[in-house]
């Protein structure tokens, strides 16, 4: 960054002071630095590393992994993945944990998104009422902390619903009570395969038309309605095989036996309190995020659009939202590094994630706290660094398409 | 738009000329409205949506928060017991009853005129820090220096004071003292860490590279559990050091990593002529710096800073999962009186009210110091 001024040779002021001489010298100013920061580093490590091993003889444990075999003798209530009883080992238990936190993290990320972007364009609308709601909504939210958040959705739905007896029902088939939300689940029968593989050719064949679509345009100018035709094949194929296979999907509605209900799926209270209340929170940060990029599009980038004789939908599709998307981009990773971290508040409701199981229960029932941390370390800082991998392909494929 | 054009190319005989109705009102509440509320079929439809979602809302809150809660009362039956029908009204008797427990904690009750002499203190040292026309601020900023020293010994006791435990220091001063202790240090550390990440000796760099990332790829709560199991083996055997100490320096530490991007990012908004400078009048590095580079850079980053230091403030609820008893500690405690049990709404509520004041204050001030600092054109 900032420029290395040649090096001067100091005079040797007093002859004999040779350390001031080389302290004086720039060159060797650096390497003399940098020798003190790694020796001073390395009898830190040293130092602790001696600490660490004294201290465990002490207490007669010792560093190994070998815990992770053991049977872990506790249940994890939510495993929707893997099946998982108090007879596995430890690192099934951490297994289920990693799996727990990155469904939080996936459905996290997509409901945040969806809310941050409506509160965005919804805090700029030309409407001062709803731009007002909005904006109270949004300090509101960001100002307070996202475990009270959590709390307060988690004490909301176990102290304020009533119990499965007098759910609140939706419709015929979702039931909203103390206990969790219960909504139908899809059973997939013989044949289903059919159509998920008729939706994927459906998508490869509107890549090829696009591609092409996209030729003819450079080529002649001649403008498809991609969107239209895309959507069409898209819906129009997996319907069509959908109904030709005979329906093979059907819906298992949950039903009240006793006190609670069977079948169907639940989503219980601390998933619901996790994952509603990372949403909102962090929609609010996303909702500024999304504000301040639209408007860093300057309105001369609209007037030149609307002089060129674009209509507005096309304004917004081919010159606000990539200009705007280059601003946002960015900082949305932040966000959505900053919900996968924040999702290990689960611990706070009892959600099993990889904090609650691997670093709160096997951490508690083995004593290995230097590993279970280095292992739930470990985790956090590889999913840190494959969100922001992805964000930085992602947006330099951003930059690139713009220029 | 027609007529005006008309207007100008037609003209009148004297006398001729025919009464036109006034022109639409472009200013008072009726044209704002017609402009802001109701000037497309869209808006209109946002603007009746709006209005029905504040007239369903709005009146069912405020009833619950206002006309029908209860502000004195022994239990909560006594408080269900004077409203119209029980959980009609929210039952602030709670808070009320509960103040102290949620201000000092478990903080013992002979002691805690020095909890309230530490926070008159605390809010003279700040004075200086934030106005920068107080009188004798010179002098305030000294005392700001040593006012952390001041306020720990009030606080544990020793030296002629009775000793208090750490553990029974919780509630809002909790919030205080880690928030305050880290955004005062975290500062500081945050700008070495930049500097060092903007050096040109390869290995400072790496070191403070690798540390920044390594802080801001793990969450808050794995740091602190660090701090709570795992801390005490990396220290010479036979020393124990305190949890609260602990947490603070965890805390610090994290927020310093964030701190450090933050002003990494204005260190690289200042244009290298700047650095050429100073390099040029002869400055040494760190008068350069001091003097030159970050009283721009430090302007720059200061609203990524403030969000840093409200991310901090906010984060000092996370303690409560080590076992500390800040605020959100207190009222789960709290609500676990069987007198007042299911009052959880009020509770949350009042916490929210708090952290939403303290950080929407700083929000605000973040934006003032921007105004104030703006010099550009």
């Amino acid at each position: 960054m900032h420029s290395t001024p040649a090096t001067i040779a100091m005079p040797v002021e007093t002859s004999g002071n040779f350390l001031g001489y080389l302290w004086r010298n720039q060159e060797s100013r650096a390497v003399i630095i940098q020798v003190v920061t790694i020796a001073a580093l390395f009898a830190l490590i040293a130092m602790i590393a001696r600490n660490v091993a004294i201290n465990l003889e002490a207490i007669g444990k010792e560093f190994s992994f070998d815990f992770l075999w053991a049977t872990s003798a506790y249940d994890i209530t939510f495993s929707p993945f893997i099946e998982y009883s108090s007879r596995d080992t430890h690192l099934r238990a951490a297994v289920v944990g990693i799996l727990n936190t990155l469904l939080i993290a996936g459905c996290g990320i997509v409901l945040a998104t969806i809310l941050g972007f409506l509160m965005g364009i919804m805090r700029l609308s030309s409407n001062w009422l709803v731009s007002r709601i909005v904006y109270c909504i949004i300090e509101f939210t960001r100002n307070v902390p996202v475990l009270l958040h959590i709390l307060l959705i988690h004490g909301i739905i176990v102290t304020s619903l009533p119990a499965p007896k007098q759910a609140i029902p939706i419709g015929e088939s979702i039931f909203i009570s103390n206990r969790g939300f219960f909504v139908p689940s899809p059973v997939f029968e013989e044949g289903f395969w059919l159509v998920v593989a008729a939706f994927l050719t459906s998508v490869v064949a509107v890549v090829f038309f696009r591609r092409w679509a996209k030729k003819v345009q450079d080529a002649t100018g001649k403008i498809y309605p991609v969107f239209w035709i895309s959507l069409g094949i898209i819906v129009g194929s997996t319907s069509t095989v959908f109904i030709a296979t005979g329906m093979p999907l059907s819906w298992d509605i949950p039903e009240l036996k006793g006190f609670n209900y069977k079948g169907g799926m639940s989503l219980k209270p601390e998933f619901l309190a996790l994952w509603l209340a990372l949403s909102y929170y962090t929609a609010s940060f996303i909702a500024e995020i999304v504000r301040g990029g639209i408007l860093a599009v300057s309105h001369g980038q609209t007037e030149a659009a609307q002089a060129l004789g674009l209509r507005q939908n096309r304004v917004l599709q081919l010159v606000i939202i990539p200009q705007a998307l280059r601003v946002i981009v960015p900082p949305l990773a932040s966000q959505y590094l900053n919900l996968t971290k924040d999702s290990s508040l689960a611990i706070a409701v009892g959600y099993m994630d990889v904090v609650a199981t691997i670093g709160g229960i096997s951490l508690m029932q083995t004593g290995k706290e230097m590993e279970t941390m280095i292992i739930v370390m470990g985790i956090y800082l590889t999913l840190s660094l494959t969100i922001s991998t992805f964000m930085n392909w992602f947006n330099r494929r951003m930059a690139l398409v713009t220029r | 738009m027609n007529r005006s054009t008309s207007n100008a190319q037609q003209e009148y005989a004297p006398g001729a000329h025919p009464t036109w109705p006034a022109p639409i009102r472009s200013t008072g509440p009726i044209a704002w409205m017609r402009h802001n509320l109701f000037s497309s079929p869209l808006n209109i439809v946002l603007t009746i949506t709006a209005m029905w979602f504040l007239w369903t809302t709005m009146p069912p809150v405020l009833n619950w928060v206002f006309m029908e809660s209860v502000w004195t009362a022994d239990s909560r039956t006594d408080c269900w017991a004077k409203m119209s029908e029980p959980e009609a009204g929210a039952c602030w008797a709670f808070i009320q009853q509960r103040i102290n427990l949620f201000a000092y904690g478990f903080y013992p009750e002979a002691e805690r005129w020095r909890v309230n002499l530490t926070f008159v203190l605390m809010v003279l040292a700040i004075i200086p820090v934030l106005w920068n026309k107080a009188p004798f601020r010179k002098y305030g900023l000294g005392y700001t220096a040593v006012f952390p020293f001041i306020a720990g010994w009030l606080l544990v006791g020793g030296f002629g004071l009775t000793p208090v435990s750490t553990n029974e220091i919780g509630g809002i001063m909790l919030t205080f003292i880690i928030g305050l202790t880290g955004i005062s240090f975290s500062l500081p550390i945050g700008v070495l860490l930049a500097l060092g990440r903007m050096s040109h000796l390869p290995a400072v760099r790496i070191l403070c590279v690798l540390f920044i990332e390594f802080i801001r790829g793990v969450p808050l709560i794995a740091v602190l559990f660090v701090a709570s199991t795992m801390l005490n083996y990396f220290l010479p055997p036979g020393t124990t050091f305190d949890l609260l100490m602990r947490v603070l320096i965890m805390v610090t530490l994290f927020a310093s990593a964030y701190n450090a991007e933050s002003i990494r990012g204005g260190l690289q908004a200042i244009p290298p002529g700047q650095y050429e400078a100073a390099d040029a009048l002869g400055m040494t590095y760190w008068k350069a710096q001091r003097l030159i580079i970050l009283p721009q850079a430090l302007k720059i980053s200061i609203p990524s800073i403030v969000n840093n230091f409200i991310s901090l403030y906010k984060n000092t609820t996370l303690v409560l999962i080590i076992g500390m008893l800040d605020p959100l500690g207190i009222g789960r405690a709290a609500l676990a009186d069987a007198e007042w049990a299911g009052l959880a709404r009020e509770v949350y509520l009042f916490i929210a009210l708090f952290f939403f004041l303290c950080c929407f204050g700083m929000s605000r001030y973040s934006l003032y110091l921007e105004k104030k600092l703006h010099t550009g054109h």
